[in-house]
Protein backbone atom coordinates (compact mmCIF):
# COMPACT_ATOMS: atom_id res chain seq x y z
CA UNK A 1 0.00 0.00 0.00
CA UNK A 2 2.40 2.38 1.02
CA UNK A 3 4.80 1.35 -1.71
CA UNK A 4 2.29 1.98 -4.20
CA UNK A 5 1.28 5.61 -3.05
CA UNK A 6 4.78 6.41 -3.05
CA UNK A 7 4.49 5.64 -6.37
CA UNK A 8 2.68 7.03 -7.78
CA UNK A 9 3.37 10.63 -5.70
CA UNK A 10 6.82 9.68 -7.66
CA UNK A 11 4.81 9.88 -11.05
CA UNK A 12 2.74 12.88 -9.85
CA UNK A 13 5.89 14.94 -9.44
CA UNK A 14 7.69 13.74 -12.82
CA UNK A 15 4.02 14.67 -14.23
CA UNK A 16 4.73 18.34 -12.74
CA UNK A 17 8.08 19.13 -13.45
CA UNK A 18 7.40 17.58 -16.75
CA UNK A 19 4.63 20.53 -17.45
CA UNK A 20 6.27 22.85 -15.83
CA UNK A 21 9.62 22.46 -18.13
CA UNK A 22 7.43 22.66 -21.13
CA UNK A 23 5.54 26.23 -19.74
CA UNK A 24 9.40 27.47 -18.97
CA UNK A 25 10.71 26.37 -22.25
CA UNK A 26 8.19 27.91 -24.27
CA UNK A 27 8.07 30.99 -22.68
CA UNK A 28 12.07 31.25 -22.93
CA UNK A 29 10.93 30.57 -26.64
CA UNK A 30 8.64 32.99 -27.03
CA UNK A 31 11.05 35.72 -25.64
CA UNK A 32 13.88 34.86 -27.38
CA UNK A 33 11.98 33.96 -30.91
CA UNK A 34 11.50 37.91 -31.83
CA UNK A 35 14.68 38.49 -31.73
CA UNK A 36 16.28 35.30 -33.64
CA UNK A 37 13.96 36.41 -36.27
CA UNK A 38 15.18 40.35 -36.39
CA UNK A 39 18.93 38.88 -36.54
CA UNK A 40 17.85 36.23 -38.67
CA UNK A 41 16.31 38.41 -41.37
CA UNK A 42 18.91 40.85 -40.92
CA UNK A 43 21.02 38.62 -42.99
CA UNK A 44 18.78 38.63 -45.99
CA UNK A 45 17.95 40.36 -49.16
CA UNK A 46 14.74 42.84 -49.51
CA UNK A 47 14.09 40.02 -51.96
CA UNK A 48 14.33 37.20 -49.77
CA UNK A 49 12.37 38.87 -46.77
CA UNK A 50 9.65 38.82 -49.70
CA UNK A 51 9.54 35.33 -49.65
CA UNK A 52 8.58 34.71 -45.71
CA UNK A 53 9.57 33.05 -42.80
CA UNK A 54 13.06 31.04 -42.63
CA UNK A 55 14.87 30.05 -39.54
CA UNK A 56 17.97 29.86 -41.54
CA UNK A 57 20.13 32.87 -42.13
CA UNK A 58 20.50 34.88 -45.76
CA UNK A 59 24.05 35.33 -46.65
CA UNK A 60 23.76 39.38 -46.99
CA UNK A 61 24.86 40.55 -43.22
CA UNK A 62 27.36 42.04 -44.44
CA UNK A 63 25.76 43.71 -47.41
CA UNK A 64 23.42 44.92 -45.21
CA UNK A 65 25.53 46.19 -42.63
CA UNK A 66 27.02 48.45 -44.78
CA UNK A 67 23.96 49.60 -46.25
CA UNK A 68 22.73 50.29 -42.85
CA UNK A 69 25.84 52.04 -41.91
CA UNK A 70 25.65 54.25 -44.96
CA UNK A 71 21.75 55.35 -45.07
CA UNK A 72 21.46 58.82 -46.71
CA UNK A 73 17.95 59.44 -44.78
CA UNK A 74 19.27 57.59 -41.33
CA UNK A 75 22.56 58.38 -39.37
CA UNK A 76 22.74 55.58 -37.42
CA UNK A 77 26.55 55.90 -37.39
CA UNK A 78 25.66 59.40 -35.81
CA UNK A 79 22.55 58.23 -33.85
CA UNK A 80 24.67 55.50 -32.00
CA UNK A 81 27.02 58.17 -31.32
CA UNK A 82 25.11 60.77 -29.68
CA UNK A 83 22.75 58.15 -28.14
CA UNK A 84 26.31 56.85 -26.03
CA UNK A 85 27.20 60.76 -25.19
CA UNK A 86 24.26 61.09 -23.62
CA UNK A 87 23.66 57.42 -21.76
CA UNK A 88 27.51 57.34 -20.74
CA UNK A 89 27.86 60.91 -19.27
CA UNK A 90 24.29 60.30 -17.63
CA UNK A 91 25.08 57.28 -16.48
CA UNK A 92 28.02 58.72 -14.67
CA UNK A 93 26.84 61.77 -13.40
CA UNK A 94 23.49 59.90 -12.13
CA UNK A 95 25.51 57.14 -10.22
CA UNK A 96 28.11 59.80 -8.62
CA UNK A 97 25.70 62.51 -7.46
CA UNK A 98 23.04 60.28 -6.42
CA UNK A 99 25.92 58.45 -3.84
CA UNK A 100 26.61 61.87 -3.03
CA UNK A 101 23.07 63.05 -1.41
CA UNK A 102 23.23 59.69 -0.16
CA UNK A 103 26.34 60.12 1.40
CA UNK A 104 25.28 63.38 2.36
CA UNK A 105 21.56 62.38 3.89
CA UNK A 106 23.20 59.39 5.78
CA UNK A 107 26.92 60.45 7.18
CA UNK A 108 26.18 63.78 8.20
CA UNK A 109 23.57 65.32 10.80
CA UNK A 110 21.69 68.61 9.43
CA UNK A 111 18.39 70.06 10.62
CA UNK A 112 16.41 69.40 7.55
CA UNK A 113 17.96 65.63 7.23
CA UNK A 114 14.69 63.73 7.72
CA UNK A 115 12.83 65.95 5.53
CA UNK A 116 15.44 66.24 2.59
CA UNK A 117 15.16 62.34 2.80
CA UNK A 118 11.30 62.00 3.13
CA UNK A 119 11.15 65.23 0.55
CA UNK A 120 13.18 62.79 -1.86
CA UNK A 121 10.96 59.96 -1.34
CA UNK A 122 7.60 61.68 -2.26
CA UNK A 123 9.21 63.09 -5.59
CA UNK A 124 10.08 59.62 -6.31
CA UNK A 125 6.88 58.95 -8.29
CA UNK A 126 6.10 61.65 -10.39
CA UNK A 127 6.56 61.30 -13.69
CA UNK A 128 8.70 62.50 -15.74
CA UNK A 129 6.29 63.64 -18.06
CA UNK A 130 4.95 66.07 -16.02
CA UNK A 131 7.54 68.54 -16.41
CA UNK A 132 8.09 67.84 -20.07
CA UNK A 133 5.48 70.07 -20.84
CA UNK A 134 7.35 73.65 -19.05
CA UNK A 135 10.74 71.72 -19.92
CA UNK A 136 10.24 71.82 -23.54
CA UNK A 137 8.46 75.12 -23.14
CA UNK A 138 11.84 76.61 -21.60
CA UNK A 139 14.04 74.40 -24.32
CA UNK A 140 12.02 76.39 -26.86
CA UNK A 141 12.34 79.78 -24.86
CA UNK A 142 16.40 79.63 -24.41
CA UNK A 143 16.94 78.08 -27.91
CA UNK A 144 18.66 74.85 -26.03
CA UNK A 145 16.86 72.35 -28.11
CA UNK A 146 19.42 70.00 -30.01
CA UNK A 147 21.64 70.52 -27.28
CA UNK A 148 22.52 66.97 -25.72
CA UNK A 149 23.35 68.09 -22.19
CA UNK A 150 20.40 69.02 -22.06
CA UNK A 151 19.03 65.22 -21.56
CA UNK A 152 22.31 64.63 -19.37
CA UNK A 153 22.77 66.80 -16.44
CA UNK A 154 18.83 66.54 -15.21
CA UNK A 155 20.25 62.67 -14.19
CA UNK A 156 21.93 64.33 -11.71
CA UNK A 157 18.81 64.91 -9.71
CA UNK A 158 17.32 60.96 -9.97
CA UNK A 159 15.37 60.45 -6.75
CA UNK A 160 15.18 56.15 -7.68
CA UNK A 161 18.89 56.20 -7.80
CA UNK A 162 19.60 58.39 -4.99
CA UNK A 163 17.13 55.23 -2.97
CA UNK A 164 18.95 52.63 -3.98
CA UNK A 165 22.33 54.38 -3.09
CA UNK A 166 21.08 55.65 0.47
CA UNK A 167 20.25 51.48 1.18
CA UNK A 168 23.23 50.48 -0.05
CA UNK A 169 25.40 52.74 2.53
CA UNK A 170 22.91 52.14 5.15
CA UNK A 171 23.43 48.21 4.80
CA UNK A 172 27.81 48.30 4.12
CA UNK A 173 28.75 51.77 5.40
CA UNK A 174 29.89 51.73 9.26
CA UNK A 175 29.72 55.10 10.10
CA UNK A 176 33.04 54.34 12.65
CA UNK A 177 35.33 53.73 8.93
CA UNK A 178 34.21 57.59 8.77
CA UNK A 179 35.41 58.88 11.60
CA UNK A 180 38.84 57.32 11.90
CA UNK A 181 39.34 59.10 8.32
CA UNK A 182 38.77 62.17 10.32
CA UNK A 183 41.36 61.14 12.58
CA UNK A 184 43.80 60.50 10.09
CA UNK A 185 43.38 63.83 9.15
CA UNK A 186 41.02 63.28 5.23
CA UNK A 187 38.72 66.02 4.33
CA UNK A 188 35.20 65.36 3.54
CA UNK A 189 35.60 65.10 0.17
CA UNK A 190 38.54 62.92 0.19
CA UNK A 191 36.75 60.96 2.15
CA UNK A 192 33.46 60.14 0.22
CA UNK A 193 35.95 60.33 -2.88
CA UNK A 194 38.30 57.60 -1.78
CA UNK A 195 37.14 55.87 0.74
CA UNK A 196 33.56 55.81 0.32
CA UNK A 197 32.82 55.40 -3.03
CA UNK A 198 35.35 52.21 -3.70
CA UNK A 199 32.86 50.42 -1.13
CA UNK A 200 29.57 51.71 -3.09
CA UNK A 201 31.56 50.30 -6.58
CA UNK A 202 28.96 47.26 -6.95
CA UNK A 203 26.05 49.90 -6.01
CA UNK A 204 27.38 52.14 -8.81
CA UNK A 205 27.71 49.29 -11.37
CA UNK A 206 24.44 47.91 -11.45
CA UNK A 207 22.43 51.64 -11.34
CA UNK A 208 25.17 52.67 -13.84
CA UNK A 209 24.16 49.58 -15.92
CA UNK A 210 20.16 50.43 -15.53
CA UNK A 211 20.80 54.30 -16.15
CA UNK A 212 22.83 53.55 -19.39
CA UNK A 213 20.51 51.35 -20.48
CA UNK A 214 17.09 53.92 -19.87
CA UNK A 215 18.82 56.43 -21.67
CA UNK A 216 19.87 54.36 -24.65
CA UNK A 217 16.62 53.42 -25.05
CA UNK A 218 14.58 56.57 -24.32
CA UNK A 219 12.54 58.14 -26.68
CA UNK A 220 9.69 60.68 -25.41
CA UNK A 221 11.51 63.26 -24.24
CA UNK A 222 14.64 63.25 -26.76
CA UNK A 223 12.17 63.13 -29.58
CA UNK A 224 10.46 66.29 -28.48
CA UNK A 225 14.12 68.40 -27.90
CA UNK A 226 16.15 66.77 -30.93
CA UNK A 227 14.71 67.47 -34.63
CA UNK A 228 18.00 68.46 -36.05
CA UNK A 229 19.34 64.89 -38.27
CA UNK A 230 22.96 64.82 -36.81
CA UNK A 231 21.50 65.35 -32.91
CA UNK A 232 18.87 62.60 -32.93
CA UNK A 233 19.46 59.41 -30.72
CA UNK A 234 18.89 56.14 -32.07
CA UNK A 235 15.32 55.44 -31.10
CA UNK A 236 13.86 58.89 -32.93
CA UNK A 237 15.69 57.31 -35.26
CA UNK A 238 13.89 53.55 -35.14
CA UNK A 239 10.66 55.65 -34.96
CA UNK A 240 11.36 57.42 -38.03
CA UNK A 241 11.65 53.85 -39.94
CA UNK A 242 7.63 53.68 -39.15
CA UNK A 243 6.34 56.63 -40.61
CA UNK A 244 9.03 55.71 -44.30
CA UNK A 245 7.60 54.53 -47.26
CA UNK A 246 7.97 50.23 -46.40
CA UNK A 247 7.06 48.61 -49.54
CA UNK A 248 9.75 50.83 -51.37
CA UNK A 249 11.98 50.42 -48.63
CA UNK A 250 15.01 47.72 -48.72
CA UNK A 251 13.55 45.65 -45.59
CA UNK A 252 16.48 43.89 -44.74
CA UNK A 253 18.41 47.21 -44.48
CA UNK A 254 15.40 47.83 -41.67
CA UNK A 255 16.14 44.71 -40.23
CA UNK A 256 19.67 45.38 -39.26
CA UNK A 257 19.30 48.74 -38.41
CA UNK A 258 16.18 47.44 -35.30
CA UNK A 259 19.26 45.38 -34.74
CA UNK A 260 21.93 48.02 -34.04
CA UNK A 261 19.55 49.77 -32.18
CA UNK A 262 19.37 47.17 -29.68
CA UNK A 263 22.59 45.22 -29.84
CA UNK A 264 24.62 47.66 -27.53
CA UNK A 265 22.20 46.46 -24.44
CA UNK A 266 22.19 43.07 -25.70
CA UNK A 267 26.16 42.87 -25.59
CA UNK A 268 25.77 43.93 -21.63
CA UNK A 269 23.48 41.94 -21.34
CA UNK A 270 25.23 38.97 -22.41
CA UNK A 271 28.06 39.98 -20.34
CA UNK A 272 26.22 41.20 -16.82
CA UNK A 273 22.79 39.11 -16.66
CA UNK A 274 23.98 37.82 -13.73
CA UNK A 275 24.14 41.16 -11.84
CA UNK A 276 21.65 42.99 -13.74
CA UNK A 277 19.85 40.44 -11.93
CA UNK A 278 20.09 40.71 -8.93
CA UNK A 279 19.96 44.38 -8.99
CA UNK A 280 16.49 44.39 -10.07
CA UNK A 281 15.28 42.85 -6.76
CA UNK A 282 17.80 44.39 -4.62
CA UNK A 283 16.66 47.82 -3.25
CA UNK A 284 13.13 48.07 -4.91
CA UNK A 285 10.98 46.03 -2.98
CA UNK A 286 12.65 46.66 0.31
CA UNK A 287 10.66 49.68 0.73
CA UNK B 1 17.25 54.43 11.81
CA UNK B 2 19.94 57.74 12.31
CA UNK B 3 23.23 56.41 13.89
CA UNK B 4 25.01 59.31 13.31
CA UNK B 5 23.55 60.51 16.60
CA UNK B 6 25.77 57.07 18.31
CA UNK B 7 29.19 58.38 19.00
CA UNK B 8 29.41 61.37 21.21
CA UNK B 9 32.97 62.66 19.64
CA UNK B 10 31.71 63.44 16.13
CA UNK B 11 29.73 65.75 18.08
CA UNK B 12 32.66 68.43 19.50
CA UNK B 13 32.99 69.31 15.40
CA UNK B 14 30.32 70.13 13.51
CA UNK B 15 30.02 68.43 10.39
CA UNK B 16 25.81 69.66 9.70
CA UNK B 17 27.72 72.09 6.89
CA UNK B 18 29.12 69.43 4.05
CA UNK B 19 25.66 67.89 4.71
CA UNK B 20 24.05 70.59 3.10
CA UNK B 21 27.18 70.74 0.33
CA UNK B 22 26.60 67.05 -0.46
CA UNK B 23 22.92 67.16 -1.02
CA UNK B 24 23.62 70.97 -2.86
CA UNK B 25 24.44 69.53 -6.50
CA UNK B 26 20.98 67.51 -6.35
CA UNK B 27 18.51 70.25 -5.07
CA UNK B 28 20.15 73.01 -7.70
CA UNK B 29 19.70 70.41 -10.68
CA UNK B 30 16.06 69.36 -9.56
CA UNK B 31 15.05 73.17 -9.30
CA UNK B 32 16.07 74.13 -12.26
CA UNK B 33 15.64 70.80 -14.30
CA UNK B 34 12.50 69.63 -12.78
CA UNK B 35 10.68 71.54 -10.18
CA UNK B 36 10.77 74.73 -12.20
CA UNK B 37 9.48 73.23 -15.29
CA UNK B 38 6.61 71.34 -13.15
CA UNK B 39 5.27 74.74 -12.06
CA UNK B 40 5.69 76.28 -14.77
CA UNK B 41 3.32 72.76 -16.43
CA UNK B 42 0.36 73.76 -13.87
CA UNK B 43 0.46 77.50 -14.12
CA UNK B 44 0.65 76.91 -18.30
CA UNK B 45 -2.42 74.80 -17.51
CA UNK B 46 -4.33 77.85 -16.41
CA UNK B 47 -3.76 79.53 -19.45
CA UNK B 48 -4.58 79.51 -23.48
CA UNK B 49 -1.20 79.32 -25.06
CA UNK B 50 -0.83 77.49 -28.39
CA UNK B 51 0.87 77.89 -31.72
CA UNK B 52 -1.30 78.89 -34.67
CA UNK B 53 0.68 78.47 -38.05
CA UNK B 54 3.66 81.16 -37.29
CA UNK B 55 0.83 82.93 -34.76
CA UNK B 56 1.33 82.47 -31.23
CA UNK B 57 -1.74 82.79 -29.45
CA UNK B 58 -1.71 83.90 -25.72
CA UNK B 59 -0.70 83.56 -23.02
CA UNK B 60 -4.31 84.13 -21.66
CA UNK B 61 -5.43 83.75 -18.22
CA UNK B 62 -8.73 81.02 -19.20
CA UNK B 63 -9.11 79.79 -15.50
CA UNK B 64 -10.37 76.33 -15.76
CA UNK B 65 -11.34 76.31 -19.18
CA UNK B 66 -8.57 74.02 -20.37
CA UNK B 67 -9.63 71.72 -17.79
CA UNK B 68 -12.86 72.08 -18.92
CA UNK B 69 -12.33 71.63 -22.75
CA UNK B 70 -10.06 68.05 -21.90
CA UNK B 71 -13.25 66.61 -20.17
CA UNK B 72 -15.81 67.41 -22.83
CA UNK B 73 -16.77 67.30 -26.19
CA UNK B 74 -16.27 70.69 -27.52
CA UNK B 75 -16.39 73.10 -30.66
CA UNK B 76 -12.26 72.54 -31.03
CA UNK B 77 -13.04 68.85 -31.86
CA UNK B 78 -11.00 67.78 -28.77
CA UNK B 79 -12.29 64.63 -27.84
CA UNK B 80 -13.13 64.13 -24.04
CA UNK B 81 -10.08 63.01 -22.28
CA UNK B 82 -11.73 59.43 -20.81
CA UNK B 83 -11.46 57.96 -24.20
CA UNK B 84 -7.56 58.10 -23.71
CA UNK B 85 -7.85 57.43 -20.11
CA UNK B 86 -10.22 54.38 -20.73
CA UNK B 87 -7.58 53.00 -23.78
CA UNK B 88 -4.52 53.68 -21.39
CA UNK B 89 -6.25 51.46 -19.08
CA UNK B 90 -7.52 48.78 -20.90
CA UNK B 91 -4.42 48.76 -23.35
CA UNK B 92 -2.92 47.80 -19.54
CA UNK B 93 -4.91 45.32 -18.17
CA UNK B 94 -4.77 43.06 -21.34
CA UNK B 95 -1.02 43.21 -20.81
CA UNK B 96 -1.09 43.01 -17.14
CA UNK B 97 -3.57 40.02 -16.77
CA UNK B 98 -1.55 37.62 -18.35
CA UNK B 99 1.75 39.38 -17.47
CA UNK B 100 0.81 38.59 -13.14
CA UNK B 101 -1.18 35.13 -13.45
CA UNK B 102 2.08 34.45 -15.42
CA UNK B 103 4.68 35.82 -13.31
CA UNK B 104 2.53 34.54 -10.25
CA UNK B 105 3.39 31.08 -11.57
CA UNK B 106 6.50 31.26 -12.65
CA UNK B 107 7.65 32.30 -9.28
CA UNK B 108 5.82 29.69 -7.60
CA UNK B 109 7.74 27.39 -10.08
CA UNK B 110 11.39 28.70 -9.09
CA UNK B 111 10.91 28.63 -5.44
CA UNK B 112 9.42 25.37 -5.41
CA UNK B 113 11.62 22.96 -3.40
CA UNK B 114 9.70 19.98 -4.24
CA UNK B 115 9.70 20.54 -8.33
CA UNK B 116 13.85 22.04 -7.99
CA UNK B 117 13.51 23.41 -10.82
CA UNK B 118 17.05 23.25 -12.65
CA UNK B 119 18.37 26.25 -14.79
CA UNK B 120 16.88 28.56 -13.06
CA UNK B 121 19.21 31.50 -14.17
CA UNK B 122 19.30 31.17 -17.70
CA UNK B 123 15.54 30.68 -17.36
CA UNK B 124 15.16 34.31 -15.75
CA UNK B 125 18.30 35.57 -18.05
CA UNK B 126 16.08 35.00 -21.27
CA UNK B 127 12.41 36.03 -19.64
CA UNK B 128 13.81 39.05 -18.57
CA UNK B 129 15.85 39.92 -21.48
CA UNK B 130 12.43 42.21 -23.33
CA UNK B 131 12.63 44.36 -20.59
CA UNK B 132 15.94 45.87 -21.58
CA UNK B 133 15.32 46.33 -24.93
CA UNK B 134 14.36 49.36 -26.81
CA UNK B 135 10.20 49.36 -26.81
CA UNK B 136 10.39 51.77 -29.97
CA UNK B 137 12.72 49.13 -31.70
CA UNK B 138 10.53 46.19 -30.21
CA UNK B 139 7.03 48.11 -31.92
CA UNK B 140 8.97 48.82 -34.87
CA UNK B 141 9.70 45.09 -35.75
CA UNK B 142 6.49 44.14 -34.16
CA UNK B 143 5.31 46.14 -37.63
CA UNK B 144 7.78 44.93 -39.48
CA UNK B 145 6.30 41.60 -38.63
CA UNK B 146 2.79 42.22 -38.82
CA UNK B 147 2.53 44.80 -41.68
CA UNK B 148 0.48 44.14 -45.05
CA UNK B 149 3.70 42.74 -46.67
CA UNK B 150 5.38 41.41 -43.53
CA UNK B 151 6.05 37.56 -43.10
CA UNK B 152 3.32 36.87 -40.76
CA UNK B 153 1.01 37.82 -43.69
CA UNK B 154 2.66 36.12 -46.27
CA UNK B 155 2.35 32.65 -44.23
CA UNK B 156 -1.13 33.14 -43.67
CA UNK B 157 -1.95 33.42 -47.39
CA UNK B 158 0.63 31.45 -48.57
CA UNK B 159 -0.50 28.51 -46.36
CA UNK B 160 -4.52 28.91 -47.52
CA UNK B 161 -5.80 30.64 -43.85
CA UNK B 162 -6.83 33.27 -45.35
CA UNK B 163 -7.10 34.62 -49.09
CA UNK B 164 -6.24 38.66 -48.34
CA UNK B 165 -3.39 39.82 -46.09
CA UNK B 166 -4.92 40.62 -42.69
CA UNK B 167 -4.62 44.65 -42.12
CA UNK B 168 -3.69 43.86 -38.97
CA UNK B 169 -2.45 47.78 -38.24
CA UNK B 170 -5.97 48.35 -39.12
CA UNK B 171 -8.10 46.70 -36.92
CA UNK B 172 -8.76 47.73 -33.56
CA UNK B 173 -8.36 43.90 -31.89
CA UNK B 174 -5.56 43.12 -33.50
CA UNK B 175 -3.31 46.59 -32.97
CA UNK B 176 -4.60 46.00 -29.11
CA UNK B 177 -3.94 42.89 -28.88
CA UNK B 178 -0.47 42.94 -30.10
CA UNK B 179 0.47 46.26 -27.78
CA UNK B 180 -0.61 43.71 -25.26
CA UNK B 181 1.18 41.20 -26.15
CA UNK B 182 4.42 43.79 -26.40
CA UNK B 183 4.17 44.97 -22.78
CA UNK B 184 3.41 41.20 -21.44
CA UNK B 185 6.45 39.97 -23.13
CA UNK B 186 8.61 43.46 -22.22
CA UNK B 187 7.38 42.96 -18.39
CA UNK B 188 6.51 39.19 -17.49
CA UNK B 189 10.50 38.41 -16.59
CA UNK B 190 10.46 41.40 -14.10
CA UNK B 191 7.43 40.71 -11.97
CA UNK B 192 8.46 37.19 -11.66
CA UNK B 193 11.93 37.83 -10.14
CA UNK B 194 10.38 40.72 -7.79
CA UNK B 195 7.74 38.18 -6.75
CA UNK B 196 10.09 35.25 -6.58
CA UNK B 197 11.88 37.71 -4.43
CA UNK B 198 8.81 38.58 -2.24
CA UNK B 199 7.91 34.52 -1.48
CA UNK B 200 11.98 33.73 -0.93
CA UNK B 201 11.60 36.82 1.71
CA UNK B 202 9.28 34.57 3.35
CA UNK B 203 10.22 32.34 6.39
CA UNK B 204 10.95 28.73 5.52
CA UNK B 205 9.75 27.17 8.30
CA UNK B 206 6.08 28.34 7.89
CA UNK B 207 5.95 26.11 4.63
CA UNK B 208 7.67 24.00 6.68
CA UNK B 209 5.19 23.30 9.63
CA UNK B 210 2.64 23.78 7.24
CA UNK B 211 3.72 20.45 5.10
CA UNK B 212 3.79 18.70 8.07
CA UNK B 213 0.31 19.29 8.92
CA UNK B 214 -0.54 17.94 5.52
CA UNK B 215 -1.55 21.09 3.81
CA UNK B 216 -2.06 20.69 0.32
CA UNK B 217 -0.08 23.20 -1.87
CA UNK B 218 -3.48 25.32 -2.71
CA UNK B 219 -3.65 25.61 0.85
CA UNK B 220 -0.32 26.55 1.28
CA UNK B 221 -0.90 29.34 -1.28
CA UNK B 222 -3.86 30.79 -0.37
CA UNK B 223 -3.39 30.44 3.99
CA UNK B 224 0.33 31.35 3.65
CA UNK B 225 2.28 32.38 0.73
CA UNK B 226 -0.61 34.78 -0.53
CA UNK B 227 -1.49 36.73 2.61
CA UNK B 228 2.13 37.30 3.50
CA UNK B 229 3.32 38.25 -0.15
CA UNK B 230 0.14 40.46 -0.22
CA UNK B 231 2.64 43.81 0.66
CA UNK B 232 4.60 42.82 -2.46
CA UNK B 233 2.27 42.01 -4.48
CA UNK B 234 0.59 45.35 -4.13
CA UNK B 235 3.53 47.33 -4.25
CA UNK B 236 4.52 45.30 -7.81
CA UNK B 237 1.07 45.77 -9.06
CA UNK B 238 0.52 49.51 -8.58
CA UNK B 239 4.18 50.16 -9.87
CA UNK B 240 3.02 48.08 -12.87
CA UNK B 241 0.19 50.40 -13.10
CA UNK B 242 1.90 53.81 -12.66
CA UNK B 243 4.26 52.51 -15.33
CA UNK B 244 1.00 51.39 -17.50
CA UNK B 245 -0.64 54.86 -17.16
CA UNK B 246 2.63 56.46 -18.86
CA UNK B 247 2.79 53.76 -21.55
CA UNK B 248 3.52 56.07 -25.03
CA UNK B 249 6.83 54.54 -26.77
CA UNK B 250 5.05 50.97 -27.75
CA UNK B 251 2.01 52.09 -29.06
CA UNK B 252 3.46 55.73 -30.33
CA UNK B 253 5.46 53.76 -33.20
CA UNK B 254 3.47 50.55 -33.85
CA UNK B 255 0.46 52.76 -34.61
CA UNK B 256 3.03 55.94 -35.81
CA UNK B 257 1.48 58.22 -33.11
CA UNK B 258 -2.23 57.55 -34.65
CA UNK B 259 -3.16 55.03 -32.71
CA UNK B 260 -5.04 53.81 -35.33
CA UNK B 261 -7.44 52.86 -35.98
CA UNK B 262 -9.85 55.87 -35.33
CA UNK B 263 -7.94 56.62 -31.55
CA UNK B 264 -8.71 53.49 -29.90
CA UNK B 265 -5.17 52.92 -29.12
CA UNK B 266 -4.45 56.43 -28.03
CA UNK B 267 -2.75 56.57 -24.67
CA UNK B 268 -2.91 59.82 -22.12
CA UNK B 269 1.11 60.15 -23.40
CA UNK B 270 0.44 59.91 -26.75
CA UNK B 271 -2.19 62.33 -26.60
CA UNK B 272 0.01 64.84 -24.21
CA UNK B 273 2.52 64.23 -27.35
CA UNK B 274 0.10 65.39 -29.47
CA UNK B 275 -0.68 69.16 -27.76
CA UNK B 276 3.69 69.44 -28.22
CA UNK B 277 4.73 68.56 -31.42
CA UNK B 278 3.60 71.10 -33.72
CA UNK B 279 0.97 73.43 -32.14
CA UNK B 280 3.04 73.91 -28.90
CA UNK B 281 -0.63 73.71 -27.06
CA UNK B 282 1.38 74.24 -24.15
CA UNK B 283 -2.01 75.55 -22.09
CA UNK B 284 -3.85 71.75 -22.90
CA UNK B 285 -0.69 69.99 -22.53
CA UNK B 286 -0.35 71.16 -18.97
CA UNK B 287 -3.89 70.40 -18.20
CA UNK B 288 -3.28 66.47 -19.00
CA UNK B 289 0.03 66.90 -17.41
CA UNK B 290 -2.09 67.74 -13.97
CA UNK B 291 -4.37 64.79 -14.51
CA UNK B 292 -1.61 62.46 -15.06
CA UNK B 293 -0.18 63.89 -11.84
CA UNK B 294 -3.45 63.40 -9.68
CA UNK B 295 -3.67 60.09 -11.07
CA UNK B 296 -0.04 58.82 -10.09
CA UNK B 297 0.03 60.43 -6.72
CA UNK B 298 -3.31 58.52 -6.24
CA UNK B 299 -1.23 55.46 -7.08
CA UNK B 300 1.71 56.24 -5.09
CA UNK B 301 0.15 57.16 -1.49
CA UNK B 302 -1.42 53.48 -1.58
CA UNK B 303 2.39 52.26 -2.72
CA UNK B 304 3.63 54.61 0.49
CA UNK B 305 0.81 52.97 2.86
CA UNK B 306 1.98 49.40 2.04
CA UNK B 307 5.29 49.62 2.29
CA UNK B 308 4.85 51.49 5.74
CA UNK B 309 2.33 48.79 6.52
CA UNK B 310 5.04 46.54 6.51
Amino acid sequence: MKKDANQSAKIKLFISRLVVYAILIFLSFLCLFFFYLMIINSSRSNAQLKTGFTIIPGGNFLKNLYNAWHDGDINIPVGMKNSFIIAMCSAILTTYFSAMTAYGTYVYDFKYKKFVHLFILAIMMIPSQVSAVGFIQLAFKYNLTNKLWMLIIPSIAAPAVYFYMRQYLEATLPLEMVEAARIDGSNEFKIFNQIVLPIMKPAIAVQMIFSFVGSWNNYFMPSLLLNKADKKTVPIMIATLRSADYSKFDMGKVYMLMLMAILPVMVIYIILSKSIIKGVTSGSVKG
Amino acid sequence: MEKGTSSPKTRSISYAKWGYIFILPFFIVYAIFTLYPQLLTVYNSFFEYYRDGLTVVGPNFVGLANYKALFTANSAGYVPIFKFLGNTIWLWVIGALPQFTIAMLLALFFTSTRLNIKGQQFFKTVIYMPNLIMASAFAMLFFALFSQVGPVNQLLVSSGITQQPINFLGMRIYVQSLIGLMNFLMWFGNTTILLMAGIQGIDESLFESARLDGSTSTQVFFNITMPLLMPIFIYVFITSMIGGIQMFDVPQVLTNGHGIPDNTSTTLIMYLNNFLGISKNYGMAGAVSMLLFVITAVLSTFVFKTINKK
